[in-house]
Parts: structure tokens; C-alpha cells; sequence
């Protein structure tokens, strides 16, 4: 490992090992890092050593990561893993924390390519044991082949709880309970976008498909619920839910024993270091969730600074390699591997396959919206599990004049705690904007700052 | 809470949670390995004493926070296990380390 590199590219997920890949190839001297041990991001965690036989439970389009992989691994680019970025500043020195040791690396380019997070789902009782992420619920099935022992219910919204239903499904797992909170009315807001969506019939046949086998294995389905509670003292015990109006336009009030209930609605971006880096972030209505502006290329609002994939706004895995290789020629133009006639011919058909990619999103934004009680939690409900701070706690923060999450941080600590707001920061943002009538773009998000990652003087000091 | 789709042939090693000996799958995190052993939470938190268990697996939310070989906040889920680990439960705050 060098330290400095051309091209540091941030993130092994199917953006940042395509960006690196295409980078390396046409002539730059390339470093990827990345968290984990093996190249594939969270969407194709683990591809490189996964067996034929997870084609049954995982499905086809995971293992498609895998030549994506080879690709990458076989193109000179060198591969840091492994590594926790733990500091970035905005003159782009990014410090790495590897087996206990610490190191900086310059760049003259950096892609960011750093993907996305679940988005947070604040909900009375999810910071029980028992209480976890659809996405862990996913992770532990792809890096260690496990799978719920027991009662398991899986609430939410949005294309990936389907997804992983369908998995555990083959996988053999018994799901007790599907309880979907999107709200009836987002079917006829969504149907507009419905044409705009054809050119990518294929993800619509997909989600078909697995709504097909969850009504065939019989798991019963609870829909436009309200009112989702965890329940239980040391661990989860049970869930309880209000379902949406049946046809009598009665609401029934419904509790599940549980051992395990994984929740999931949507994805937003995983926005640390694109704030670090000082890169700009809007808010963005129709995903409601911030993101970082780029153009075509990938270009962020910081001069050397590209960004690609989910942590510029939600596109998906597919789009996500697309727009790194995008990256990859805006990189290799800008430091004179390529001209600009090269560029723009090997560009045209990346375009046009990112549009058709692309086309399905507004869709999907509108299928499945966040619903609203998990945006904006009842007082009693948890929202920094960090520093145990909660709704109300928040609102009477803002009711005393804290004007943006930063405020309400040094007046509560909510979002001082190890995550640094990266389970709270959107809940934050929403109840200061909900309880003073301003805008989310006035009300602005929490502030990074180095460290993040955990790291004892012992290792700073050991370079 | 959770279990392997297939316990046969996986090859594993030998660590100590919480002071047992637990043989678990060559490759997995921490947090996996815990879950895999059965245990009902990986700390306690600072503020409130709770219990808390693994929740994102992604190395987001830094609920998985554990003493791995006498090093308090090490994140489980981004950790992979080792011959001879020895892993406990944190209980609040990290204490200061010892010389080591």
C-alpha cells in the first residue's frame, strides 16, 4: 500500500468495484477500499466464496455480482480490505484504520461509492433484543448461511422485504408473519409512474413473482397496518399492530408471539463521507431522504470528488455499477488517460443502459414511501439508541428554539453517541421540521466528524 | 434465535464467549457467532442499562459494541472470529485500557 494513489475509490459494493475496475484499465493507478474482507458491498456480500448452492435461496441476480467481482479483481486496481475509514477531511486525506494500525492516503481523485443503509424505522420497542434489520436478517443469511430459530415476523415496506421473504422461503425458513405498513393510498400515486417503468419490466416481473410465492407458502400477509409495536421486557416477546380497514371498514387489533421480528423500510443513503469531504446534500421529496447532487459523470459539488451508486441517491445495484463506471471515464479524462471523444463514445451505451435501469425508481419512490408514524415516532418512542434519547425529548428541544439537529444534539446528545446519527439523523431532522413548520432543507442534518469509527490513542499512534 | 441451514460439513474453530467454550463456523463476525451460541445480548447500554443485541450487521448502528480479546467497543458484526478469541458482554461505558 502506497500513500498516495491516483484514484482512491471508496467502497467495494458493485459501484465502487466497477469504478475501480474500468479506472484500473484504462490506465490509472487505482486503490479500492473497503470495510470488508471480501469485495461485494452489502447487495453481493460474500459472491467471491459463496457455493452454487446458495443459487437456490439467494436467487440468480445475487450471484451476478460475481463476475463483477473477477472483473475487478483481475484489473490491476489494488485492493485494500478489511480497512475502516475513520477520517476523511475536505483536502481528501483519508485516514484507514487496518488490523489496529493506523494510515493516511492521499488522491488526486476520490470516488465515493459508499452505498446505502436501512432506513431508520423508529418504532415503540425496536431497540429490543429480537428487533433487527431485514438487511441483517440478509447479511447473516449471505456471510454465515444462518437463519431465524423460532418465531420470526418481518415488517415494513418496500421491494427488499419481499425480497428477503422469498429467500428465507427457500431457504426453508417458516415466516410466522408478513405485516406491510404501506398505506393503501400509495398504490394510486404510484400507478402515474407505472408506463415510465416498463423499459425495466424485468424488476416488476421480480416483485410479482415474489408476492406469487409468499401468497402460495400461505404466510399470512397483514396489510396498511398501523400502529406496529415491539413488545417485551428483556427481549421481544411479541408484535402488536392495528390492521388497515377490511372491507367492513373495521380495524382489528392483532398481537404475535415473536422471537424475532425484522424490520425494513427502504433504503437511504449512506451520506458520511460525502459529508466529510464537504460534498453538497439536498433534500430529495420523492425518496425522502437526503443525497448527494452529482451530474452525469458522477461529479460532486467538491472539484476532485465523484460520487456513485446509492450514497449519491437510491438507484440500486445495477444502476449503481453503471454510474461507477461513468466515473471511471470522467476520472481517467480528467487526469488525461482519455480524451473526450474517447470518453464520450465508451459513455453512450453505459447511458443508455443507466436510463433503462433507472426508469423503474420513481415507481418504486412512490410504491413504497416511509410511512409517516416512523418518520415522525410517538414521544415515548426511542429514537438515538445511542444516547437514549427520544421523540419527545426531541420535540421539546426543538419547542425550546433548537432550530436544526446540530442544536438539539448539544442540547439532548442525541446523535453523540457511536453512530453519530446515522440511526437518528433522518428521524432528527423530520420531528425539528414537523414541530417548527420549517422546511427539511431549513432544518439541514447532523454535522460529521473524525473519528468515525471507534479507535483507541494506541492505534492512532501506531502508523 | 438463529441457526445454520446446514450444520453439516462446516469447518470451525474454538473461542470463549462470556467465558465458555464455544465451537462455531470458520468466516463468520463476531456478532453471527454470538447469535449462533444463543445469547440474549452483547452489552448493556450506557445510559439506561439495557439489553441490546446486534441490529444491523452492517457496521451502521454500533449496537453490537463488545469486549473482544480485552478490548472494550470493538464492533462484533465487522469483526471475523478467531482461534482462541475471547469474547464478553460490555457492560455501560468502555472502560479505559489497562497497559497491554
Amino acid at each position: 500500500m502506497k500513500n498516495h494513489y491516483q484514484l482512491l475509490v471508496i467502497g467495494a459494493g458493485p459501484a465502487g468495484l466497477a469504478a475501480a475496475a474500468d479506472a484500473s484499465r484504462l490506465g490509472l493507478d487505482v486503490a479500492l477500499v473497503d470495510e470488508q474482507k471480501a469485495p461485494g458491498g452489502q447487495i453481493y456480500r460474500n459472491v467471491g466464496s459463496a457455493r452454487e448452492g446458495v443459487r437456490t435461496y439467494l436467487g440468480k441476480d445475487y450471484l451476478r455480482g460475481k463476475p463483477l467481482v473477477e472483473e475487478f479483481l483481475q484489473s490491476g486496481a489494488i485492493y485494500i480490505n478489511n480497512a475502516s475509514v475513520w477520517y476523511l477531511d475536505e483536502r481528501l486525506e483519508t485516514g484507514l484504520l487496518i488490523d489496529g494500525a493506523s494510515h493516511f492516503i492521499t488522491a488526486d481523485r476520490l470516488i465515493l461509492a459508499t452505498g446505502a443503509q436501512e432506513r431508520p424505522m423508529p418504532l415503540p420497542g425496536w431497540q429490543l433484543p429480537g428487533v433487527m434489520t431485514a438487511g441483517a436478517g440478509q447479511i447473516l443469511l449471505k456471510s454465515a448461511a444462518m437463519i431465524p430459530n423460532g418465531r420470526v415476523i418481518l415488517a415494513g415496506s418496500g421491494p427488499l422485504l419481499l425480497l428477503i421473504a422469498w429467500q428465507y422461503l427457500r431457504a426453508g425458513v417458516k415466516i410466522d408473519a408478513i405485516i406491510d405498513t404501506t398505506p393503501w393510498s400509495s398504490l394510486p400515486g404510484a400507478l402515474p409512474y407505472l408506463p415510465r417503468a416498463l423499459p425495466a419490466f424485468d424488476y416488476l416481473l421480480k416483485g410479482l413473482s415474489f408476492m406469487l410465492a409468499i401468497k402460495k407458502a400461505g404466510i399470512p400477509v397483514y396489510k396498511a397496518v398501523v400502529d406496529l409495536r415491539a413488545e417485551g421486557h428483556e427481549s421481544l416477546e411479541s408484535v402488536s399492530f392495528t390492521t388497515g380497514r377490511g372491507k367492513g371498514n373495521e380495524r382489528t387489533k392483532i398481537s404475535i408471539e415473536a422471537e424475532t421480528l425484522l424490520l425494513h423500510q427502504g433504503v437511504i443513503p449512506n451520506l458520511r463521507l460525502p459529508l466529510a469531504a464537504g460534498c453538497e446534500v439536498e433534500w430529495d421529496a420523492q425518496q425522502q431522504s437526503w443525497k448527494t447532487p452529482k451530474d452525469i459523470w458522477g461529479q460532486s459539488s467538491v472539484d476532485r470528488v465523484l460520487v456513485a451508486g446509492d450514497c449519491a441517491g437510491i438507484v440500486g445495484a445495477r444502476a449503481g455499477e453503471l454510474q461507477g463506471r461513468l466515473c471511471a471515464l470522467q476520472s481517467a479524462h480528467q487526469l488525461q488517460k482519455i480524451d473526450l471523444e474517447q470518453r464520450d463514445r465508451v459513455a453512450t451505451r453505459i447511458k443508455h443502459s443507466l436510463k433503462k435501469h433507472l426508469s423503474i425508481r420513481p415507481f418504486l419512490d412512490t410504491l413504497y414511501p416511509p410511512a409517516r408514524a416512523y418518520q415522525l415516532p410517538e414521544d415515548e418512542t426511542l429514537v438515538c439508541r445511542c444516547e437514549e434519547v427520544n421523540a419527545g425529548q426531541i420535540r421539546q428541544a426543538a419547542r425550546m428554539g433548537c432550530v436544526g439537529p446540530n442544536q438539539v444534539k448539544a442540547f439532548t446528545r442525541c446523535g453523540m453517541g457511536p453512530c453519530q446519527g446515522c440511526l437518528c439523523g433522518s428521524t432528527v431532522s423530520a420531528l425539528v421540521a414537523d414541530e417548527t413548520g420549517a422546511s427539511m432543507e431549513q432544518v439541514g442534518y447532523f454535522r460529521v466528524r473524525p473519528p468515525f469509527k471507534p479507535i483507541t490513542l494506541g492505534e492512532l499512534a501506531n502508523t | 434465535m438463529f441457526r445454520l441451514i446446514d450444520e453439516t460439513s462446516v469447518d470451525t474453530l474454538k473461542l470463549s464467549i462470556e467465558g465458555r467454550e464455544y465451537e462455531v463456523p470458520v468466516g463468520i463476525s463476531v456478532a453471527a457467532a454470538v447469535l449462533l451460541c444463543g445469547f440474549d445480548k452483547v452489552r448493556n447500554t450506557p445510559v439506561t442499562d439495557s439489553p441490546r443485541l446486534p441490529y444491523c450487521m452492517m457496521g451502521i448502528c454500533f449496537d453490537c459494541l463488545m469486549i473482544i480479546d480485552g478490548v472494550p467497543n470493538q464492533q462484533a458484526c465487522q469483526l471475523e472470529v478467531r482461534e482462541n478469541m475471547t469474547i464478553e458482554v460490555q457492560q455501560g461505558a468502555a472502560e479505559l485500557l489497562q497497559e497491554r
